[in-house]
Parts: C-alpha cells; sequence; structure tokens
C-alpha cells in the first residue's frame, strides 16, 4: 500500500479498517544471493540500496531480536555534515542529500527536519579552526556560515555568554543539518525494501559463520542454516562479538554512550546547539523533550546502560551552557553500545573472507551515516569495488599508514 | 562503580581513567623480525568480549598505580583487581 492523504482519506472512510502490515514475515528460504546481518538503520537501508539500485534479487536481512531495536533506536537523531578530512566529509554530504531525498524516495514520512547545527565556538583559536572546517564544508556543498557572538545571540538569547571561563564568541552554522525520527528511518527503510523483495527475518540470531578454505558459504543462526554468495555484516554495537564467529579481531572497542530525555516543554529550542568547551549537544524533540547526551563512560562495556559520574557531567555542561535547563525534570536516560574505532572513522570494506564484507566502527556517528552507509555498503557488495566517497574507510588502514584522524585521537578509543 | 584497590581499599571508579585491554602489559619485543606487525595487532586490534575482560585502570587521582580489574562488560561487576605490577611479575618480567 501506497501511503498518500488519498489513502489516509479513503482509511478514514472505512473507520480505518483497512491498514495492512508495513512489512512481511516471511521464513528465511534454504539460500540468498546477499544476506545483510543486522536488522537496523544500516542494515535495512544496505538491503533497500541492493534492491533499488543494483537490481540484486534474493536479499534478506537477519535480525536477532526486532528491527530498529538496536542503536538506532536508541541515538540521539541528529543528521549533519560537517566534518573536515577528504576521507570523510564528500561521504556525509552524500548522506545528507540522501537524507533531503528520503521521504519521497521511501514513501515514508521519517520527520527529517532541517532545522540547523549551531556549534558554539569560546576561544579564538575555536573560531579560527571552525573557520577552517566551514570552509572544508563550503567544498564540497554542505553550506557553513561563522556567526559573531551577536549573530548567535540573536537566535539563541537564552544561552550563558558571559560564562568567566567559557564565554560564547560565536559559532559555526550548518543550516542543512537538523534532525530525523529514528524509529521512522528504520521502519521506512524495512518497507520499503520488503515492496522491493527482501525479506525481514527478525528473531533470527547469527551464530556463526560457515567458510570453507577461506571463502564464505553461509550462516549458521537459530532459525537454521541459510547458505549466502554474499554476506554484509553491519551489527554496529555487536561487531566484535560476530566477527569473533568469524575468526577476525577488529581495531574496535565497544563502550557506552548515555542519551537524556526531559519532560516535554514548550517550543524554546528550535535548532541543535553543541557546546563546544563542555562536550554537550542538545535538542528539542517534536513531543518538547529536550534530548541530549555528552561523553561516552570510557571503558569496555556491552551494558546498554551507563554509570552515574558521566550524567553528572552531562548535567554539569547542560547546566553551564543553559541554566535554564536546570528547572526541567528529565524524563528518562539510556545507553547504547559503540564500536569506537581506533581513529574514530568507520570502516566500510571486504573482509580477508571471500564473501564476508564488513560495516561497523561508526563511533558516536552512525545514525547521521545511515542512508550513505547503506548506499556505500551496498555499492561494495554489488560491484566488489568500493564507492568512491567511501574509499578511505579500509580495515587495513592502521597497518598502511592511512588513518582517518578527524580528531587527532590517536590509538586509544576511550580517549573521545 | 566502586574499585576495590588492593591497597587502598574501595575507590570511586571516577578517581581512575581507563586505558583498555590488560593484554597491553605484553608490549611485543621491537628487535624481532615481524616487529611492524605484532605492533600493528598490539596498538590497535581487540578481542573486545561480552563478559569478563581483563582492564587496564590508572589511579590518577590516588596513588598513581595501574590496576588490572577484571570486570564483566554486560553487568559492569567487578571480579578482581590487582596491582599491575604484581601481574607482570607474574608472567616473569623482571623490574
Amino acid at each position: 500500500m501506497r501511503y498518500s492523504a488519498l489513502a489516509i482519506m479513503r482509511q478514514v472512510l472505512n473507520g480505518h479498517r483497512g491498514w495492512t502490515p508495513a512489512w512481511r514475515d516471511p521464513e528465511p528460504q534454504s539460500s540468498y544471493d546477499f544476506i545483510v546481518i543486522g536488522g537496523g538503520g544500516h542494515g535495512l537501508a544496505t538491503a533497500y540500496y541492493l534492491a533499488k539500485e543494483h537490481n540484486a534479487a534474493r536479499v534478506a536481512v537477519l535480525e536477532k531480536g526486532w528491527i530498529g531495536g538496536g542503536n538506532v533506536g536508541r541515538n540521539t537523531t541528529i543528521i549533519r555534515a560537517n566534518y573536515l578530512l577528504e576521507g570523510n566529509q564528500p561521504f556525509y554530504e552524500l548522506s545528507l542529500k540522501l537524507w533531503e531525498n528520503l521521504e519521497q524516495d521511501l514513501n515514508y514520512n521519517a520527520m527529517v527536519s532541517q532545522r540547523g547545527i549551531l556549534n558554539l565556538c569560546h576561544t579564538d583559536a575555536q573560531r579560527d579552526a571552525y573557520r577552517r572546517r566551514g570552509n572544508a564544508m563550503m567544498f564540497t556543498g554542505s553550506g557553513a556560515e561563522l556567526l559573531d557572538t551577536d549573530g548567535v545571540r540573536a537566535m539563541y538569547p537564552f544561552l550563558n555568554f558571559d560564562d568567566a571561563r567559557f564565554p560564547i564568541k560565536g559559532g559555526l552554522l550548518h543550516r542543512r543539518g537538523g534532525t530525523a525520527r529514528h524509529d521512522g528511518v528504520a521502519w521506512g527503510y524495512a518497507r520499503a525494501a520488503d515492496q522491493r523483495g527482501v525479506d525481514i527475518i527478525q528473531n533470527c540470531e547469527v551464530t556463526g559463520f560457515r567458510i570453507e578454505n577461506g571463502k564464505l558459504l553461509g550462516v549458521e543462526t537459530t532459525r537454521g542454516y541459510i547458505g549466502a554468495k554474499k554476506v554484509g555484516v553491519a551489527v554496529a554495537g555487536s561487531s566484535g562479538r560476530v566477527m569473533a564467529q568469524a575468526g577476525m579481531r577488529l581495531p574496535i572497542e565497544s563502550h557506552v554512550l548515555q542519551a537524556f530525555v526531559t519532560e516535554g516543554l514548550k517550543p524554546v529550542l528550535d535548532g541543535v546547539i553543541t557546546y563546544g568547551a563542555g562536550h554537550f549537544y542538545v535538542s528539542q524533540s517534536d513531543k518538547g523533550g529536550l534530548v541530549f547526551g555528552g561523553d561516552i563512560d570510557g571503558y569496555n562495556t556491552y551494558a546498554q546502560r551507563g554509570n552515574l559520574p558521566v550524567v553528572e557531567d552531562v548535567a554539569e555542561g547542560g547546566m553551564s551552557l543553559m541554566p535554564m535547563i536546570g528547572r526541567a525534570r528529565l524524563l528518562r536516560m539510556w545507553g547504547g553500545v559503540m564500536d569506537m574505532s581506533m581513529d574514530g572513522s568507520p570502516f566500510i570494506d571486504h573482509t580477508e573472507i571471500d564473501g564476508l564484507y564488513f560495516n561497523g566502527g561508526w563511533c558516536y556517528g552512525g545514525f547521521k551515516a545511515t542512508p550513505a552507509s547503506g548506499f556505500c555498503f551496498a555499492h561494495l557488495m554489488a560491484t566488489d569495488r568500493p564507492h568512491e566517497v567511501a574509499t578511505a574507510y579500509r580495515l587495513d588502514r592502521f597497518k598502511t599508514g592511512r588513518m582517518i584522524d578527524e580528531k587527532g585521537v590517536g590509538a586509544q578509543p576511550n580517549l573521545h | 562503580m566502586i574499585i576495590n584497590h588492593p591497597l587502598l581499599g574501595p575507590r570511586d571508579a571516577s578517581e581512575f581513567t581507563y586505558l583498555g585491554d590488560a593484554s597491553l602489559i605484553n608490549r611485543p619485543d621491537w628487535q624481532s623480525d615481524s616487529a611492524a606487525a605484532e605492533f600493528h595487532d598490539y596498538l590497535y586490534l581487540r578481542d573486545n568480549p561480552a563478559g569478563t575482560h581483563r582492564e587496564l585502570w590508572f589511579h590518577e587521582q590516588g596513588d598513581r598505580s595501574w590496576l588490572v580489574v577484571t570486570r564483566n562488560t554486560l553487568t559492569h561487576e567487578i571480579l578482581a583487581t590487582e596491582l599491575a605490577r604484581d601481574v607482570a611479575r607474574k608472567t616473569g618480567r623482571g623490574k
């Protein structure tokens, strides 16, 4: 069923009795041409673009729980393309272009809202760094504006401009950035992929890989063996666990990142603000809750919940930037498991095992990458060549000295 | 999380900084023929288990000792703490 105003009118007239499930619930077949492991944003997007861009038939997505129940359901919904380096920025610009056309493409309301992202700066050096970053963004057409203090004050007068330690000196405004409805993204991709014949198989955990003479034959699952010509792993958060089943060690540690939401408030914040001095970022959801977060907890974990020191740190950051936030009650906090890679950048690459492909290491930037990640991973799996904007995301880049040192953090992911 | 320091007793985890897998104690021999490959694996590759994990914590806000903490990464439960010095000596490291 195609969603439209007319379809809604028809349903209104017959009492909403005609709506059908948005995707099928098929039994797994004995083999597929392409299997994508992981029914999150990236996995579903990969399957969709395999079917749409490469006319792939016989595609399946295997998800151990329910689709959209992992990191895509646990993030802070921000989309943006404000990176710096050549290996990164064109990729995120492609992602932003796909976001801008996503809803028409999927026929699904993902609530993409280009409400603008403002990165605040607090020192002259930081302003210089933002000027450079803004220029890099303009090279790829992402757009950037450098605001002075008065420019920021005109947008957000309630910020703490005269903080003794971190006075606000200006900001880098990325107008095309914004937010999207995270669950809607997963559901929209699932529905659109299903309509193109992709089997979305839930409650199907991959328990092992069948590999002979360095070639992948298929996957062992809790619902039996499934053969496949090509298998792509897109399970960020669980990459270490899944790839260990294929005997691979990755340049990745799993860390937890917490996020927070307050009670619903009247509209106070129409864009997204990031605090350049205290690692804090905040936006307001369409329901009115302020959604915000800060640093990772800083040690390996799969617990999907954090500890209190980071809660305190985030609350302090929020209070020092937006003193009025102290009057809001915190409704919920949650943790997502991040694939923290050793240089802060992701991987979209084939592995040493013939027929096995890997997508992961998104650190805490996976959500904004969803469309381009799926697009480029599908391109790689279908053609065995990396997409031109994802050529730097190689697994062996530490061996060859081609790290993407966007943040200059070196070999320890816990330093982010 | 409370880390039970072998010398100082229970301490809040926020007094510590985290380095990573305790296997980082076992630095490869820089004079070996395959040193480049060994250092690549040592620096960048990780086992990343879900469950029991031995890891290095530095008591930066305290006595500045290094600890090997055995912790469950699924539950945050801390199962054992040892001085990293003792762990290294047990493996035959001299000083």
